[in-house]
């Protein structure tokens, strides 16, 4: 059972710990950090809710050591916002569409669909990407609404 | 914190990880792009002494389209695959197969070889490999060996792959011209397969010269269809009794019951299936 010494950037500070080998990506986000919007769900890599960017790319927190985050950038929903107060435009899409209603699964969502339009996807690879998240409440309509507003965004430059 | 305490070790090189893989034999457990291991990990399912994480290690990773096959480096990323050029131009049915695998969000950490060496009996790339009779690149600290698909997968999780070894690349064949669909059929896009059937038609002169067909989520490990197979040798490709095929290669399975579905709903389901992957293939000029 080996303890590592990590250097990573979480939301643009360069961050020095000492992790255990078998400390997830998500708990280190959440205890070590003391950042909670990635959320813990079902932590085996079903529900989506701790979808985090690592590197540029989506990918599920809790199936993600920490060690392995050595070197790499991190970047959580509370790394989005321009400005205390402001939202980043996938949050402001989520709030017009009302993709949300009880909140549980929204960082996840939102941190895919950052990294997708970071990258210029379309609606149709978001809307496919939404079978990565579970969310219980919406139904999925005001997120695929979002979704669409947010692809038109995209392609209007 | 979730999983089982265990040691890590982050090798730099192939030649490490061997060196690694030899000192600790089955104790070790490899670890590719860990989205089916981290979570075997949380449910302690699976319990090694050491992890030997191969993500730091380049030389496993890239597609290599070289004249004697497409070959994929055991680390490659299942995104990487999906993005890839060379997949597209030389076997875009590797592509194909492998955007059933999981979710985008799993797809970008996830790697062809994991998948493979996991050997889930439900996964997609297991049974492309086995469909295309694949080879597969074994190495250890003493060397290596190439063992073919259909000598690889041994069982439900059971390959042919030592504790000291590991799996460093997958080669594909493609013939010329060969016709290569795959589809399966599951409750929501992501969830694996309650049937799912890859096939293969090596085409010449207008007629079947080999049929390579191979099941996933159709038995406890992937699974060729041999007899449906041999029924197509050398008869022309607008002789195919598409139906007579289909229901021939659902007799070479044997599915279970689970939760996920029934032993018979499975074989009803395969029919379709396998009705809808040939109908596309034959349909088409080439795959």
């Amino acid at each position: 059972m080996s303890d590592h010494d990590i250097s990573v950037t979480v939301n643009g500070a360069r961050l020095k710990k000492r992790v255990p080998a078998r400390k997830t990506l998500l708990d280190f986000i959440r205890q070590d950090c003391g950042l909670t919007g990635a959320h813990a769900g079902c932590e085996h890599g079903v529900c989506g809710a701790c979808t985090v960017i690592v590197d540029g790319v989506a990918v599920r927190s809790c199936l993600m050591f920490a060690v392995q985050t050595d070197g790499a950038e991190v970047r959580t929903v509370e790394g989005l916002s321009p400005a205390a107060g402001d939202l980043h435009p996938v949050q402001a899409a989520m709030h017009e569409h009302h993709g949300l209603q009880c909140g549980f699964c929204t960082p996840g969502i939102v941190m895919t669909l950052t990294s997708m339009t970071e990258n210029n996807a379309t609606a149709a690879e978001m809307n496919a990407a939404m079978s990565g998240h579970i969310c219980r409440c919406t139904g999925y309509q005001g997120i695929q609404k979002a979704i669409s507003s947010l692809a038109g965004d995209v392609n209007n430059g | 914190m979730k999983p089982p305490p265990f040691d890590y070790v982050a090798p730099a090189t192939l030649e490490a990880a061997l060196e690694t893989l030899a000192q600790y034999g089955d104790d070790a457990q490899p670890l590719a792009g860990g989205q089916s291991l981290a979570a075997m990990l949380a449910l302690r399912v699976a319990r090694p002494s050491v992890l030997v994480d191969l993500n730091r290690i380049p030389e496993l990773t890239g597609i290599d389209d070289a004249a004697d096959g497409l070959r994929v480096g055991a680390m490659t990323r299942q995104v990487a695959v999906l993005n890839s050029e060379k997949v597209r131009a030389r076997l875009p049915s590797l592509a194909a197969a492998t955007s059933l695998v999981g979710h985008f969000q799993t797809r970008n950490r996830g790697t062809i070889g994991g998948s493979v060496s996991l050997a889930d009996p439900a996964a997609e790339n297991p049974a492309f490999a086995l469909a295309m009779n694949a080879e597969m690149e074994l190495r250890n600290a003493k060397g290596s060996r190439k063992v073919a698909a259909v000598n690889f997968f041994d069982g439900p999780y059971t390959t042919a792959r030592q504790g000291d070894e590991l799996l460093t690349s997958i080669t594909y064949r493609p013939s010329p011209g060969a016709r290569i669909g795959v589809d399966e059929i599951a409750r929501r896009p992501g969830d694996f397969a309650m049937t799912g059937f890859v096939a293969r038609l090596n085409v010449k002169d207008g007629k079947i010269d080999e049929a390579g067909f191979a099941w996933f989520g159709m038995a406890s490990q992937p699974l060729r269809a041999p007899s449906a197979e041999a029924s197509l040798k050398g008869v022309a490709l607008k002789d195919i009794d598409i139906r007579a095929v289909a229901h021939a290669a659902v007799d070479d399975t044997d599915p279970n019951d689970d939760h996920h579905a029934s032993a018979e709903y499975r074989k009803k389901a395969g029919r379709v299936l396998a009705e809808r992957v040939l109908t596309k293939l034959l349909m088409s000029e080439a795959a």
